[in-house]
């Protein structure tokens, strides 16, 4: 994984978790990676890593088995949805627009390349 | 967990090199030394192991007083020194000879590491190059399992692919009831691992948070007009614009820059350290 410059990384490995979910990677009621397999393999301290569980644990996108270990929850995919729509929207969407403005393209023109773009990718 | 209290020190009359340094340090942390050269980094880390005697104060590690060296401190305690001798003998014998002395000493985590750095162990130490022999030394001291880990400069004289290797033993190794101190100039090596910072110059300990306070105090980040911004603490212009570290006033946190914190605590030391009180 190669961290951004911008981001704390507690946050980055936040989202890298969530990506493994969204891409069904991991699916739900799965256990994922402890604490100390996830430092080592992303090279950081493991209290960055516990920070990560546990802002994830509050927005309900794992869950913790004493003893056992961290799962994803049942409902991940809608939860980390409902939180990352409203970041998208508000952060990623405006500059986009921009650029679609600019150039005068419609939205309907650029459905051809999403389809494209989500065969290529995800398929 | 290291406890040091009034630590005076000088190697010369009229020199002093610590006047009333304070520091603790405490278990389930990777602490990161950093200071200018000469500012006393190896000197403090000897002083914590019981190789340099305080002139005044005290220095206290797990309870036991570093100077009076006695054996049940020794065998829970490991430094990693930047300039070391070992002797001429093969790993395998250097094992015999002392590990010993460690009673938590562990084989199996001893021959994963030499595997990790791709180190024989037939080889005799002294025909090593300085970077394979360090790697030797990081891997016993690893494996001695002691409660304070000590490294000064522990990743001068590793190659690319054996700094990655380093980082991966190190997050394995801390636990709860461990703590690790290393000292460093190469902080971009290590950045990710350190969680809390220890800053030493004129004397004394200048600055000593843990990363997650600083990322809620401070930000970091790059701007391409600084005029735009206002309350900058510390600015570094390059290429891609200014970085620069201002006051954190919303709930975000950026991504801590170490060398660029180093630098701001020396040049503007005050309005900083205001922040943090």
């Amino acid at each position: 994984m190669e961290f951004k410059e911008t981001q704390a990384i507690y946050v980055q490995i936040a989202d890298y978790v969530c990506e493994q979910v969204l891409l069904h990677k991991w699916q739900p009621d799965e256990r994922i990676p402890s604490v100390r397999e996830l430092a080592v393999s992303l090279e950081v301290n493991p209290n960055t890593v516990m920070r990560t569980f546990e802002l994830l644990q509050q927005q309900e996108i794992i869950y913790n088995k004493r003893g056992i270990g961290y799962f994803i929850s049942p409902d991940a995919v809608k939860k980390i949805r409902q939180v990352k729509k409203d970041a998208f929207i508000s952060n990623e969407l405006p500059s986009f627009f921009r650029g679609l403005y600019l150039l005068d393209l419609s939205l309907d023109e650029l459905k051809p390349h999403y389809e494209k773009f989500k065969k290529s990718n995800f398929n | 967990m290291i406890n040091i209290q009034s630590l005076s020190f000088s190697y010369r009359k009229n020199k002093p090199l610590f006047e009333n340094l304070q520091l603790t340090l405490e278990a389930g942390h990777i602490y990161g030394l950093l200071g200018k050269n000469g500012a006393g980094k190896s000197t403090l880390l000897k002083q914590i192991a019981g190789l340099l005697f305080p002139d005044g104060g005290t220095c206290e590690v797990m309870g036991y007083t570093s100077a009076k060296r006695q054996p049940a401190f020794l065998r829970e305690l490991f430094l990693v020194p930047e300039e070391f001798y070992l002797p001429k003998v093969s790993v395998k014998k250097y094992v015999n000879l002392y590990a010993p002395f460690y009673p938590n000493f562990d084989e199996a985590a001893f021959s994963r590491y030499l595997k990790e750095f791709e180190i024989p162990r037939e080889q005799q130490l002294t025909e090593m190059s300085y970077g394979q022999k360090k790697k030797v030394l990081i891997s016993f001291a690893l494996a001695t399992n002691t409660k304070v880990l000590i490294m000064d400069e522990p990743t001068n004289g590793l190659d690319i692919p054996s700094k990655s290797q380093f980082r991966k033993v190190i997050a394995a190794a801390v636990t709860e009831d461990k703590c690790i101190v290393i000292s460093t100039h190469q902080v971009r090596d290590l950045d990710n691992l350190i969680d809390s910072i220890v800053i030493i110059d004129g004397h004394k300990i200048i600055f000593r948070e843990d990363v997650q306070t600083v990322t809620d105090k401070l930000s970091f980040k790059t701007v391409s007009r600084m005029e735009e911004t206002a309350g900058v603490l510390f600015a570094d212009s390059n290429l891609r614009g200014h970085t620069i570290i201002t006051k954190n006033t919303g709930n975000e946190q950026s991504k801590i820059d170490m060398e660029l914190l180093f630098n701001a605590v020396l040049t503007n030391q005050q309005p900083i350290q205001e922040i943090f009180n």
